[in-house]
């Protein structure tokens, strides 16, 4: 009976994905795309994740887990699967896995789908589950201290720098994408404004009126949140009002700088707390929400299947189908960054090894269905649509009409009329150029939650899914702040002790200066650069969010090689040298390509170039210094991740082959299946 | 009978809920100190929210 019924599902499966590469219409329905991910989810979570439980890792269900033996009422909690599911996934699932998809979405709806299909169900979600486990049997180590116990401690400097860097580009690309859908967007302004002080006034909630009642603050807290967007909404229509927040990109850079530095030097209870557990409601919310409106509308999709620019020469950033796609969507197919969090606060709540399945497969299944949501919400728009909101002036055109002509062009007709109806229709000025991913998935989400549920309330939700993204990329932005803050001080505290004391509030504040001031720098280079700056941090992002999933499988390989799992080593093996090869070919194509859309250093020698001869409109000359550096300096970010890369693979190889050889390696870190509690 | 059924559904809701948040974390942490450490006085529960708090953000809790 149940091997019947997984033929049916592989045949569903196999029809729907057959039925999608073979379409030849204009449109093809959604639901093609959610058959279809649904049946190669369900199968990866029943055959690829039992098997690699029960034959390669050797899942025990009767071995005592750390959360039982070393369970301290605190960190270590023995906790019900269905809840760690919860948190892991409410953990691992950011902003991430909503922009990737609306950027790479460029190429065509096929080649971003097939990706975060294929990436999840064979790299991402192998990746997740597999550190998990071997956090768990290691205590809840961290990924960067296995890498140093198991491999040796070159792979561990190099997970420590590769967080650190990979914290500073995220934030700044965040950060960029938060104030490119705030520019001048009074209703979006005011509205992310008023999540802060809803933050502080739960925080205080939280601390002195009803002490940790999570769930009551919460609801209250996105009530206020809803109200605030309502009232956004009516400000806007303020004549004076709306004035105090129409900003432009430069003056909301600095706002989202200073509120980077502030937050992450208040106490955590304050601000940082509470607007996560906001953020927490909101993103399950939103998720169950849109999830249940896609099924009920099943849109249209509108982009074809695959466009022109898979060539190379995509208005949103530029670069070839390979390796491009793949570093576009990291998050959604792979994120090293899970890695993290898989071998941080996760394992010491496991409460039985067979729950790996569950929460490390199973969560980043969860995540990759958001990426397939953001990709249906960005192609449902007119081609010509996504086009004109997504492209910077610097490509297509300063004007409306320019750049309408332009995108017209290319054979994805909009006119500047439709623009304009739309941006009244969601509440906004213009939506020409809004780059960074949020406003045109806010479109798609308006769209979607509108059809869906029947309502004439497009601006609302418009604006509803900006705060929406806005309120956790805030989160994203004070909670990175922190741990680079953590690490620097963790490696300054070598060179003088007292800067490594985290309480201590001059190293707090020095240190705190200067992870903001690090991604600050990208984030103001990246509004002032008039080709919108995404083109140049999400790709960096990518490869080093990349890299990360690559040491973190590289210390996964080398782990079972070292158990004497040579045969089973392909599991993770295999998506490790994808990685490899999509970042290596990747960072190459950034420093050496000839086209200055793709090469930081050809863009830097043309604009050295136009600037020698003057060629350069007057506002583009003043930052061109700032932006010739920005390129060079990005060149030897891209080389120094792919440098760090290859040093984790080269140690993991040495490792393997002394394995091999039979000669000695660095012992085990596993805990004993014995190992007994220790005495209280 | 279903309008009992339903106030039953209702609780585990809000009681899955209060789980999936935490809310529950104090009671297990009580539970937990009574039986390990029965001769010192537990934490308010102010304070162990604003202990918590403290150490869940001193290393990685979000991802992007």
């Amino acid at each position: 009976m149940g091997k019947v019924l997984w033929a049916c599902v592989a045949l569903i499966g196999a029809f729907a994905i057959g039925g999608i590469a073979l379409h030849r219409g204009e449109t093809i329905n959604a639901m093609w795309i959610i058959v279809a991910a649904a049946c190669v989810y369900a199968l990866g979570y029943r055959f690829y994740s039992a098997w690699i439980a029960t034959r390669v890792l050797l899942v025990d269900e009767t071995r005592a887990t750390p959360a039982h033996r070393l369970n301290n009422g605190r960190d270590f909690v023995p906790t019900h699967r269905w809840i760690v599911f919860g948190h892991h996934f409410a953990a691992i699932a950011g902003p991430g896995p909503l922009i990737g998809p609306t950027l790479a979405a460029q190429f065509g709806f096929l080649p971003g789908t097939l990706w975060i299909l294929v990436g999840a169900v064979l790299g991402g979600c192998v990746q997740d589950m597999t550190v998990l486990f071997l956090s768990t049997r290691r205590d809840g180590r961290s990924i960067g201290q296995m890498a140093r116990d198991e491999l040796g401690p070159v792979g561990g400097y190099a997970a420590i720098v590769g967080t650190l860097v990979i914290m500073i580009i995220l934030i700044a690309v965040l950060g960029l994408v938060v104030v490119n859908a705030m520019k001048h967007s009074p209703w979006a302004t005011a509205t992310v404004f008023a999540t802060i002080p809803i933050a502080i006034l739960i925080g205080l909630y939280l601390r002195n009126i009803r002490p940790g009642r999570v769930l009551e603050a919460s609801l209250i807290g996105v009530a206020l949140l809803l109200f605030a967007v309502i009232g956004g909404g009516a400000l806007n229509e303020h004549e004076t009002l709306r004035t105090w927040f129409d900003y432009d990109g430069k003056p909301l850079a600095w706002f989202v700088i200073i509120y980077g530095f502030v937050a992450a030097v208040l106490p955590v209870w304050l601000l940082l707390a509470p607007r996560d557990y906001l953020s927490t409601f909101l993103k399950l919310g939103t998720i169950f929400l849109l999830a249940i409106a896609v099924v009920v509308m099943s849109p249209d999709i509108k982009m074809p299947a695959v466009t022109q620019f898979i060539d190379g020469t995509g208005p949103i950033f530029g670069g070839k189908l390979f390796p491009f796609v793949f570093i576009t969507i990291a998050c959604g197919a792979i994120s090293g960054f899970h890695s993290l969090v898989a071998s941080g606060t996760t394992p010491k709540l496991i409460s039985n090894e067979s729950d790996v399945r569950l929460v490390g497969y199973g969560s980043m299944v969860l995540e990759s269905c958001v990426a397939i949501m953001a990709m249906i919400a960005a192609t449902l728009l007119d081609p010509g649509v996504y086009f004109a909101i997504n492209s910077a002036p610097g490509v297509v055109g300063a004007t409306a009409a320019e750049a309408v002509r332009t995108i017209t062009s290319w054979g994805f007709p909009v006119t500047v009329e439709q623009m304009t109806e739309l941006a009244q229709q969601m509440g906004e000025e213009t939506l020409f150029a809004r780059t960074g991913g949020a406003p045109s998935l806010a479109v798609g989400m308006a769209s979607i939650f509108a059809g869906a549920f029947g309502s004439k309330m497009l601006a609302v939700w418009y604006h509803f899914a900006i705060m929406f993204e806005a309120v956790f990329i805030l989160t994203t932005l004070d909670a990175g702040t922190r741990v680079g803050r953590f690490m620097l001080q963790d490696a300054l505290g070598h060179l003088w002790k007292p800067l490594g004391r985290t309480s201590w509030y001059p190293s707090v504040v020095l240190t705190s200066g200067l992870v903001v001031a690090g991604w600050g720098y990208f984030l103001y280079i990246g509004v002032v650069d008039p080709n919108g700056g995404i083109n140049i941090l999400w790709p960096l992002f990518g490869i080093a969010n990349q890299l990360l999933a690559g040491i973190a499988l590289c210390v996964v390989t080398g782990i079972l090689i070292k158990q004497g799992k040579l045969r089973f080593a392909w599991v993770s093996a295999v998506p490790l040298a994808w990685i490899a090869l999509i970042t290596t070919v990747a960072a190459w194509e950034k420093v050496v390509s000839s086209d200055p859309r793709i090469g930081f250093l050809a863009a830097a020698d043309q604009l050295a170039a136009r600037l020698a001869a003057g060629t350069l409109p007057e506002a583009q000359a003043a930052v061109a210094n700032q932006l010739i550096f920005n390129q060079r300096l990005d060149a030897v970010l891209a080389v120094i991740l792919t440098a760090i890369l290859w040093i984790v693979i080269a140690d993991m190889l040495r490792i393997s082959w002394r394995v091999v050889r039979g000669l000695p390696v660095p012992p085990s870190s596993e805990t004993p299946a014995n190992a007994a509690a220790p005495a209280q | 009978m279903t309008t009992a059924r339903l106030r039953n559904w209702l609780r585990g809701a809000w009681r899955f809920a209060q789980a999936l948040v935490r809310d529950d974390a104090y009671d297990a942490y009580l539970a937990h100190h009574r039986h390990a450490h029965p001769e010192t006085p537990p934490l308010s529960r102010r304070e162990f929210y604003l202990r918590e708090q403290e150490r869940k953000w001193s290393g990685v809790s979000r991802c992007c």
